[in-house]
């Protein structure tokens, strides 16, 4: 029995001292500023086309069941105000990250996996280079601040779906959508909207830098550390989602 | 390399080092070694012998379980990372598969170590030069916008020594430098690798498994007029001709020989008598 949780509980312990070096790197010279930049290229604008197409056609999709859902109370023109609570408290942050953990998890993970096992990490660190500090520290820093930016894209987006869908089908005046989506927001929801997506970052990018860096058995091994970053960057989310829903609920209830 | 009779400082010391995986597999098993400056040291084995574990913990690169290793004087067993970094600077390793970073051109490869090595602290402007002339040493600064995908297994590989020798580190460790690679282009390598022992004096450890490039160190020296190795005259038995090359066997983590060419050669043991069958043409 305790064999079966050594494994676990060692990764466990490897990924915390991982993430305590890549924070700490962020006071420490030298700073990779020319790496963080290209980061945030790969996982901020790189990102843009994925979150636009998904956030978009949630907020429509939304707009769309919850119209039809309202048409029966003679609600509909209270669809904009559901579209935006639930993309800025839920919707957008998750589907942002979600988004990104598939295209940058499993990214961070194949490269630095590969470069793990074709000895690249080895030569950085003889060649008078930390790894955590040039490779994982900027790629934290770059998605703890592209991350939540992403997210209000696709919360903008996700409500002008839902515009466009509320006017087609619904021939909702743009004027009342647009207020309700306005004034149903709160503190609160901007507050959990964006604090969320920052959390979710450091998710996505240190369980990519972290599976890959343990990368080990040639290109196999790279295959899976991708696979494993993406599948638990994902499950993360979603658990630390719940987490922080509860902290502000429980705040707004109070 | 000339011969003096000072003693020669000891660069690199193993005492009864261990290195054990968490796999329990047991790398290397009580090795102990001392090398002095001048030295090239050819290390010989089979696969999975433990050779680059060897070099890699001789850099602090892979953590020992017992056993001390010194490097330059220093004690580096447990030494934290960021004190390793000064003296690593003063090694240059070719890694197996040559290890060049993929994202890079030939010529921010090579400045890598001037860039990212703080005990180097070269100026900008003489960044250029040195890489310059490192890859011309290598005879690739033809190469130096192209990317190392771009270029053949056996490039790579120069490329890569021009990237270890770039900062003139006085101690050299080559992991396996023709492996993988067809004779002529083995040739050349190992010609780059008596080249730079000869140009800049440096001491090595040449990790293998063919005997052909011990033996090529052990009796060939550089010309720098005719850009040929020539034969070393012999003044007695074979490998003690002034080449001061040592070889060494590893079998599975353990050092079971240590002594010149000759010693080798006449070696009884089964295991090293496979190692030392020397094809004549490669000798030529």
């Amino acid at each position: 029995m305790l064999d079966i949780l050594k494994g676990p509980i060692q990764a466990i312990q490897e990924f915390f001292q991982l993430t305590g070096r890549a924070i700490r790197n962020v006071a420490r010279k030298p700073h990779y500023v020319d790496d963080i930049l290209l980061q945030m290229d790969s996982i901020g604008f790189g990102s843009i086309p994925i979150v636009l197409l998904t956030g978009f056609f949630s907020g429509a999709v939304m707009a769309m069941q919850m119209g039809r859902s309202l048409q029966q109370y003679g609600q509909t023109g209270r669809t904009g105000e559901f579209v935006s609570i639930i993309l800025v408290r839920e919707l957008g942050p998750v589907l942002a990250a979600v988004m990104v953990a598939g295209r940058n998890a499993s990214g961070i993970a194949s490269e630095l996996g590969s470069m793990k096992v074709t000895e690249q990490i080895d030569a950085m660190r003889a060649l008078g280079t930390d790894p955590v500090q040039k490779l994982v520290t900027p790629r934290m820093i770059a998605a703890a601040v592209m991350l939540p930016c992403l997210t209000v894209i696709d919360d903008f987006v996700g409500m002008v779906g839902g515009w466009v869908i509320s006017s087609l089908l619904f021939a909702l005046p743009a004027r009342q959508y647009w207020t309700s989506t306005w004034q149903a927001l709160v503190w609160n929801d901007i507050g959990q909207g964006l604090l969320k997506p920052f959390v979710f970052s450091f998710a996505i990018s240190l369980i990519g830098c972290f599976y890959g860096l343990r990368a080990s058995g040639g290109t196999q091994g790279v295959g899976r550390a991708t696979t494993q970053a993406m599948v638990y960057a994902s499950v993360t989310i979603f658990l630390l989602d719940l987490f922080i829903g509860k902290i502000f609920v429980g705040q707004a209830a109070t | 390399m000339p011969e003096t009779s000072s003693p020669r400082a000891t660069l690199l010391r193993f005492e009864n080092v261990v290195v054990v995986f968490q796999d329990g597999l047991k790398a290397l098993d009580g090795v102990s070694f001392e090398m002095r400056e001048g030295e090239t040291r050819i290390l010989l084995g089979a696969a999975g012998s433990g050779k680059t574990v060897l070099l890699k913990a001789a850099m602090g690169l892979i953590p020992t379980t017992a056993g001390r290793i010194y490097l330059f004087g220093d004690d580096i067993t447990g030494k934290p990372e960021p004190e390793l970094f000064d003296l690593r600077s003063k090694i240059g390793m070719l890694f197996q598969e040559s290890a060049l970073f993929d994202s890079m051109t030939v010529a921010q490869n090579v400045a890598y170590p001037l860039l990212n090595q703080r005990a180097i602290n070269m100026p900008r402007e003489k960044m250029e030069p040195a890489v310059r002339d490192s890859l011309q040493f290598v005879e690739l600064e033809h190469t130096m916008e192209r990317y190392p995908s771009e270029l053949s297994g056996g490039m790579r590989r120069r490329v890569a020594i021009a990237r270890a020798v770039v900062n003139k580190p006085p101690l050299l460790l080559y992991d396996s430098p023709t492996a993988g690679l067809d004779p002529i282009t083995a040739h050349t390598i190992m010609a780059l690798i008596i080249k730079e022992r000869d140009v800049d004096n440096t001491t090595a450890i040449v990790v293998t498994y063919r005997y052909q490039d011990g033996n090529l160190v052990a009796n060939f020296r550089y010309n720098p007029k005719s850009g040929r190795l020539d034969p070393v005259e012999r003044t007695g038995p074979a490998g003690t001709a002034g080449t001061n090359t040592v070889f060494m066997v590893l079998r599975e983590g353990r050092l079971i020989f240590e002594g010149n060419q000759a010693e080798l050669e006449s070696s009884a043991d089964p295991y090293i008598s496979k190692f030392v069958k020397l094809p004549e043409e490669d000798a030529a």
